[in-house]
């Protein structure tokens, strides 16, 4: 049961950093389909920084936590910010077509993705996978209450902490309530003095650079360190696009509802004496699940739980 | 039409850059706009690829056509994958000229296929092919249907999203796929063998010409289809301004639950010939992303089925050779072919800005063609 939890809660990780990722970005109004490939650009990123580091150490059980953390933090974010960042420059400069551009940047960064790795050094990431997931120090004293809850290595932490500073900063500050009305309708908040053009920049490279960390924190947290290739972290950007439906476009539900999805994702492989074909069956819970919610709130129609009214469409200040 | 200064110019100044939308631009130049993109991604392509691997980058382009054209088959397989996904695009572009964005194609293949392989698994032997065979091709034709209607029925009656419902949908034929293989299967290998029964007859002794002739004729009826006919129109107006089409007299529920019909079933029909032309099995990557693709496809094509052909042809084209460059380069996985296709869409993506739109800057005033596409490049 304590396994349960543990890899409920792994999985629940990679899909908050996404979610509220992509929940940033789409309350500026755009919906980022990008947000698969993104993510894997953040792995990539992460993955060097690790090999740059880990290869430039003499000996590597020994690096620095605090070290290791810090410089593939910036090297994820960094990656992830950069395809957001081309991402932005065709949806918000140029004005194209959001849901085109976005499948082309999933193309484009699950592609580079598997490249880069191909090049990276990975002899050094199975002790990196162990440093970076380390639990802290007194988890294993307090029994399984203990694993479950302090058993993580920082980036669960991390994630949890971002979707509460997101909640909060978009219900409770100026800053939110701007970005929100961007996204709700840009020409009013142009009119009453927003810089609509630079609330959507920052809100889609803060939301890419979170995003990516959830495809880093899969590969060296919940399978230390070991790399197949990106179809994993993709299939897990498009569970995370769902889920922003699930939640309602709000990062504080965002944190149960990836629970939740973790929990619907995991349930397959623990439960015992199971057929292959009722894990498949298990396996598409998720994706029925969404359906079930998307089909409800939009029946129900109310008002807070509505996508932003402008999502996809572009903003020309002259086609007022 | 001129722009407000922004806020913060105090003094009477214009901005230094400014947008004005064009009117239409003439077919040539448009043309002409697309052929500087694909060209400049192309020599990008050659550069990185030849950076990775210390290769002459001109050597990039002849393996590009040795990959595409180097042998008959090589010709044969060009066209028939060609044929496929213009196949998907006919089946997405009514959706898409109706402003529904149906994103779910992969999944009405995957569904499509397995209705296709159902029969073939259950049927075949048991009944003689001449009966199989139409069996298959109602059931593929159905199931499509039925994967594409659904989102259409929710779109139509509560407005839901239908770009996220399509996406789901996908995930769930998908994971119906892995469910039959495990039922199928038995030793757990999750490898379905290639069935006897109720394989498509080849034409002419040729096993690709059957799906190059069908989608290339469908194409042909679909682009007859969309600008001909009466449902062709209401599926225009209905995605130019649904108000307008309540105003004059059509049933826009109706328009959008057809259109979604047609589309599901046509896509239900690759996976038929994926399933019983080409592969007589099938696997969760049996759609192979066309679905995703052919959205390409029918964008760049600006959703007219003629140019589609030529549209997949080319991205078809550059996969293709890009098989070859990779052998050539020495580049251990494929994903080298994803970056350059990612990089053709960036650049084709952002010249749509600038058939759109004339960049003016201060004081120069009025701008010739020739600047604006040098900015093309630029941005590239």
């Amino acid at each position: 049961m304590t396994l349960f939890f543990v890899s409920a809660i792994s999985i629940a990780t990679v899909l908050l950093y996404g979610c509220v990722g992509e929940i940033i970005t789409e309350k500026a109004g755009h919906l980022n389909l990008g947000i698969p490939g993104i993510m894997c650009m953040g792995t990539a990123g992460g993955c060097l920084g690790v090999s740059l580091y880990m290869g430039g150490l003499p000996t590597p059980e020994n690096a620095s936590w605090i070290l290791l953390v810090l410089i593939s933090l910036l090297f994820s974010i960094v990656f992830a910010a950069a395809l957001g960042g081309v991402y932005a420059l065709l949806t918000v400069t140029l004005r194209c077509n959001q849901n085109i551009t976005g499948l082309a940047i999933t193309i484009f960064g699950s592609g580079a993705t598997n490249f880069i790795m191909s090049f990276v050094d990975r002899t050094h990431f199975d002790p990196a996978g162990k440093v970076i997931s380390s639990a802290l120090p007194f988890a294993d004293r307090l029994g399984g209450f203990g694993r479950v809850v302090l058993g993580h290595g920082i980036f669960v932490y991390l994630a949890i902490a971002v979707a509460i500073v997101c909640a909060i900063v978009l219900s409770r500050t100026r800053v939110g309530l701007h970005l929100r009305a961007v996204g709700e309708s840009p020409a009013t908040a142009d009119a009453a003095g927003i810089n609509v053009i630079l609330y959507k920049y920052v809100a889609i490279l803060w939301g890419s650079a979170i995003a990516g960390l959830g495809g880093f924190y899969y590969i060296m947290d919940y399978i230390k360190g070991s790399w197949e290739n990106a179809a994993t972290i993709e299939a897990f950007g498009w569970l995370a696009i769902a889920l922003v439906i699930f939640v309602l476009w709000k990062p504080g539900i965002g944190i149960l509802g990836a629970f939740l999805f973790g929990a619907c994702y995991i349930v397959a492989f623990v439960i015992p004496n199971i057929t292959p074909t009722q894990r498949e069956i298990i396996k598409m819970l998720p994706y029925v699940v969404t359906i079930v919610v998307l089909v409800l709130t939009s029946i129900r129609k109310k008002r807070e739980h509505q996508p932003p009214a402008s999502l996809g469409l572009s903003y020309f200040r002259e086609d007022r | 039409m001129e722009t407000q200064p922004k806020k913060q110019d105090r003094v009477k100044k214009e901005p230094l850059i400014r947008l004005v939308k064009r009117d239409a631009l003439a077919k040539k130049k448009v043309v002409l706009i697309y052929a500087i993109a694909i060209v400049a991604s192309l020599v990008l392509s050659a550069l990185i690829c030849a950076l990775f691997s210390s290769k002459n980058p001109l050597s990039f382009f002849g393996a590009l056509f040795e990959g595409a054209f180097g042998s008959p088959r090589r010709i044969w397989l060009l066209l028939q994958d060609t044929a496929l996904l213009l196949g998907v695009a006919v089946a997405l572009v009514p959706a898409f000229k109706m402003k529904f964005w149906n994103l779910g194609g992969n999944g009405q293949i995957l569904v499509g296929g397995l209705a296709a392989i159902s029969c073939m698994y259950y049927l075949g032997g048991k009944i003689s092919d001449a009966l199989l065979i139409p069996l298959m091709i109602v059931a593929s034709i159905l199931a499509g249907a039925v994967w594409g209607v659904l989102p259409a029925i929710f779109k139509a009656f509560f407005d839901t999203n239908e770009s996220l419902f399509t996406l789901m949908l996908n995930y769930i034929a998908t994971g119906l796929v892995s469910m039959f293989i495990t039922i199928w299967v038995k030793s757990g290998s999750g490898i379905l063998e290639p069935l006897k029964y109720g394989n498509f007859p080849g034409l002419f002794g040729s096993p690709y010409l059957l799906t190059i002739l069908v989608f290339f004729i469908l194409a042909a009826l679909m682009y007859v289809y969309l600008r001909y006919t009466k449902h062709g129109y209401e599926i225009s107006v209905v995605g130019d301004s649904p108000n307008t089409a309540k105003y004059i007299g059509i049933d826009v529920k109706r328009v959008i639950i057809r259109t979604m019909i047609i589309s599901g079933a046509l896509a239900g029909v690759v996976g038929l010939f994926l399933a019983g032309g080409i592969h007589h099995t099938i696997s969760t990557a049996s759609a192979n992303n066309m679905g995703f693709t052919a959205i390409m496809a029918t964008w760049l094509a600006a959703f007219n089925p003629l140019v589609m052909m030529g549209t997949c042809f080319f991205i078809i084209f550059i996969s293709r050779g890009m098989v070859e460059v990779r052998a050539d380069f020495g580049f251990t996985n494929d994903s080298i072919a994803n970056i350059v296709i990612g990089l053709v869409y960036f650049c084709v993506i952002a010249c749509s800005f600038f058939i759109t739109y004339r960049v003016v800057f201060r004081k120069t005033g009025a701008k010739t063609l020739e600047s604006d596409e040098k900015k093309g490049e630029n941005a590239v």
